[in-house]
């Protein structure tokens, strides 16, 4: 999605502008939508997340917050070694940069692991499906549609990774690429903090 | 074109397209004025779909009794007619506008991310046509109907148009649940809104970068043409509200396909919800519809009134304002739905509040006019029927924010009438003045003005007698959504008018048509400045030259393109400069010949490719429980995540060392 209006003669002196890269722009406004989408989804379960629907399960009787403190904790530093592998690239540390890329996409991809064992300790061990109630349904959409969020970032990052590998470095414009997917990672991670908030720890109390 | 410069060695999937005319050039192209033209067509011609839904609903009624249609084609035809003229008609025709000019009135050479916004296209075309395609794909298990009531269906009375979706365009829950409707017609509406969704959210990303980066040197936000002031407007609410609606489709499609209780009240679920999401996207929504027409009107009355637009800030705060209301009165279309009185209350007085804003842009428009120097040509025609007829829309809208009186009026003919005040009357009304009105920009053309008198007086009568009287109807008591009356309720006369407005409707829209392809062929040369026009769009030639500007303008007023021409005498009056007509010749010529070469982004295949995998997931996510379904969410991510990835190994444009792509002296027009 690296694209902008680079003609010959069109340079950003030439025009009116925000100063800020068309690229990343277009980022903050995509995740400004994104922030209502997650809105949405929060209230749909704040809508649902009380009742008790007869004598069925529902999510906030079967939270293990200790477990997910821990993978909540484990995503969060994901977004430390995200800083870190921008710094290293602002610093010229082509090492560095593939390190700390590779060290938050492992992270993100542990707390996809913690995700995917509590699904199956839910489904599976507690007796709550994505049809038991909709609590559970908008419980499952939630997260559900959080992990495929994160998922989709340790694709991106692994793919920066990737190139950061084959060329030996990453240039000035994948290094714009860097700071977009950071942006998203630590959007990923902002909408964590609140689903863990609201979600687990004030649905368990 | 001359020869192309030698292959780079970036690597790619394809060979990289190179076709500036035919049917590959439109295919691949990332130029916005192509994209908005093919917008601009394929919305058409889903108008005339969705006209001709109306008109098979206006036989329906045209008397009591009446047996055209079946009450599930009946269903059918009102539901898609709603849903076509919504989101495959008035946003797309917006998109084409947008698209066509937002680059040419800021003086920019294209839109910030030029593939995206031909994916944009495409998105919006699969997707229309994905819903469209329940006809041969769908799967037409009828609805199971409550026992004893007319227009329960007989499996072997199915019919194809009675297949496509029947929801109504709102798919109120649970009768667009799975136990109501267990069909796949809803889940066609579902999902290729979904895909029509994530198109129109593309496009505002886009458009909001493009308006905040790419303005010509000197154009400061307040000196920006209202339209791109409501372009906006509009992609902000596309961006705050399609994320709403994405989560209630979602919601209602995982009802459908995975069992899921959102909305299912057997099972605990709130159908409730579903309005309260639905509206809180579908009132933003119908701002979404208006203010590109109001935009395009607030371009047309100045011109044409040879005054400055009244109050420009005035109008532009006030088109800010409309959207910021938008979000807090969308439970205005719940009031029978047992909320609360406080809540009532609550929207009805912000319901009142849209009133203000919109109010001021009315007088704005009137001060425009009032004064001024009127040519009443065919698209000053079109932007006054504009304003006098979304009056009338809007005072029967004020109505409704009185709740007892709303009571009285929901579901009634008088909320049909209402809307199709705002939306015929309004949007369409706005969007045929703007049809008119840049003809010259995308032909070089003019269209015949005896003809678009013709079209707009035959559509303006057509229009009142088609929905006027449902305002009689339906305080009458005549219900929305039935599929036949009684002889004995009296509405017969009233629906033969309505009737036969429809048709004279369609007989305008003929005319129009006719007008538009022969004009397009034989109309008069426009030259440059066919309207004595204000805005910097028309100081380059007609048509379009494929660059844009030869140079990149630089602006230092507000309707800058007036200023070159006009100069102000000692009492404020506007007197033309001697020099006028030298400077329109010298921009004529400066326009056609660029003094340096141009670079252009060059066109891709990936758009389409990655646009052309999302209908097949969503193909798949209907049919999932089979293998074929399950094959068909595989081969569609494939084609898409593999579009994206060769999409971003390919650079936005081609190294341009040694061939002349676009030498300044093959600069003609496309």
């Amino acid at each position: 999605m690296a694209e902008t209006v680079a003609t010959a003669d069109t340079h950003a002196a030439d025009h009116e502008s925000f100063g800020i890269d068309n690229r990343k722009l277009g980022m903050w406004l995509f995740l400004s939508s994104e922030f209502l989408f997650f809105g949405a989804l929060i209230t749909n379960y704040l809508v649902y997340g009380g009742d008790t629907f007869g004598a069925t399960v529902v999510p906030r009787e079967v939270y293990d917050i200790p477990f997910t403190s821990v993978s909540s904790f484990v995503l969060l530093m994901s977004s430390l070694t995200m800083v870190l592998a921008h710094h290293a690239l602002t610093t010229g540390d082509q090492n560095g940069t593939r390190t700390w890329l590779l060290a938050t996409a492992m992270l993100g991809s542990i707390f996809l692991g913690g995700q995917v064992f509590e699904f199956y300790e839910f489904i599976n061990v507690q007796g709550m499906t994505l049809t038991t109630n909709p609590a559970s349904s908008a419980f499952f959409m939630l997260t559900g549609f959080h992990g495929a969020h994160v998922a989709i970032g340790v694709i991106m990052l692994l793919s920066l990774f990737g190139m950061a590998k084959r060329q030996g470095g990453l240039s000035q414009q994948h290094g714009m690429n860097l700071e977009l997917v950071g942006l998203y990672w630590h959007f990923v991670d902002i909408i964590w903090i609140v689903i863990f908030t609201v979600v687990y720890l004030l649905g368990a109390v | 074109m001359t020869a192309t410069a030698e292959r780079s060695t970036t690597m790619t999937i394809f060979r990289r397209p190179e076709s500036t005319e035919g049917f590959w050039s439109w295919v691949t192209t990332v130029d916005h004025k192509k994209i908005g033209i093919m917008y601009g067509y394929a919305a058409f011609i889903f108008f005339i779909v969705g006209g001709l839904e109306a008109l098979l609903l206006r036989i329906q009624l045209a008397g009591p009794n009446g047996d055209f249609l079946t009450a599930a084609e009946y269903n059918a035809m009102f539901s898609t007619h709603g849903l076509t003229m919504i989101f495959l008609f008035v946003m797309p025709i917006s998109a084409a506008f947008m698209n066509y000019l937002l680059p040419l009135m800021i003086g920019a050479r294209d839109v910030a991310f030029p593939r995206l916004n031909a994916m944009s296209f495409w998105l919006f075309f699969f997707g229309a046509l994905f819903i469209y395609s329940v006809i041969f794909f769908g799967d037409v298990t009828p609805p199971l109907g409550v026992e004893g009531v007319p227009g329960n269906i007989d499996p072997s009375q199915q019919t194809l148009l009675g297949g496509l979706p029947d929801g109504g365009w709102f798919l109120y829950q649970p009768n667009a649940g799975p136990s109501f409707s267990p069909g796949t017609a809803v889940d066609f509406a579902l999902l290729g809104l979904q895909i029509l969704g994530i198109a129109s959210l593309v496009s505002a990303v886009n458009f909001l970068t493009t308006i905040f980066n790419m303005r010509a040197k000197g154009m400061r936000l307040l000196r920006m043409p209202v339209f791109i002031w409501m372009t906006m407007v509009v992609a902000f609410l596309l961006l705050f509200s399609l994320p709403i609606i994405a989560v209630a489709l979602f919601m209602g499609t995982f009802d459908r396909a995975f069992g899921t209780l959102f909305f299912q009240a057997a099972g605990g679920g709130d159908p409730i919800l579903w309005q309260h999401l639905f509206w809180l996207f579908g009132h933003p929504e119908v701002y979404i519809l208006i203010l590109p027409a109001m935009g395009i009107v607030s371009e047309v009355l100045p011109v044409f009134s040879r005054k400055p637009l009244f109050g420009y800030a005035a109008i532009v705060f006030a088109g800010g304002g409309i959207a910021f209301l938008g979000f807090g009165v969308w439970a205005h279309h719940m009031f029978s739905s047992a909320l609360t009185p406080v809540a009532q209350a609550a929207f009805g007085l912000s319901t009142m509040t849209i009133a203000i804003p919109t109010g001021i842009k009315i007088f704005n428009w009137l001060g425009t006019m009032w004064g001024g120097r009127i040519r009443f040509t065919t698209p000053m025609l079109f932007a006054v029927g504009f304003v006098a007829m979304f009056v009338i829309g809007g005072l029967s809208g004020v109505t409704h924010s009185i709740v007892p009186s709303d009571w009285q009026q929901t579901d009634t003919y008088y909320i049909v009438a209402h809307f199709h005040y705002v939306l015929f009357g309004g949007s369409i009304f706005g969007l045929f003045a703007g049809l008119y009105y840049w003809f010259p920009k995308l032909t070089g053309r003019m269209m015949n003005e005896a003809l678009g008198k013709t079209h707009f007086w035959i559509q303006f009568v057509g229009f009142n007698l088609t929905f006027a009287p449902m305002h009689w109807l339906g305080l009458q008591g005549m219900v929305r959504r039935t599929w036949r009356y009684a002889p004995e309720t009296n509405f017969g006369p009233w629906n033969l008018a309505v009737t036969i407005g429809a048709f004279t409707i369609a007989v305008g829209i003929l005319v129009f048509m006719f007008n538009w392809s022969w004009s397009k062929r034989k109309g008069p040369n426009s030259g440059l400045d066919p309207w004595d026009a204000r805005t910097i769009e028309w100081s380059i030639p007609n048509p379009t030259p494929h660059y844009n500007y030869a140079e990149n303008p630089t602006v230092t007023s507000l309707d800058h393109f007036w200023h070159m021409k006009y100069t102000e005498d000692s009492e404020g009056r506007a007197v033309r400069r001697d020099d006028a007509d030298d400077t329109i010749a010298r921009l004529e010529h400066d326009g056609r010949n660029p003094s340096s070469p141009i670079h252009l982004p060059n066109p891709s295949y990936f758009p389409i490719l990655m646009a052309s995998g999302v209908p097949l997931i969503a193909y798949g996510i209907i049919y999932h429980r089979g293998v074929a379904g399950k094959l068909l969410i595989l081969i569609g991510a494939v084609i898409s995540i593999g579009s994206l990835l060769g999409w971003g190994m390919e650079p936005l444009e081609e190294p341009h060392d040694g061939g002349g792509e676009h030498e300044p002296a093959m600069a003609e027009a496309h």
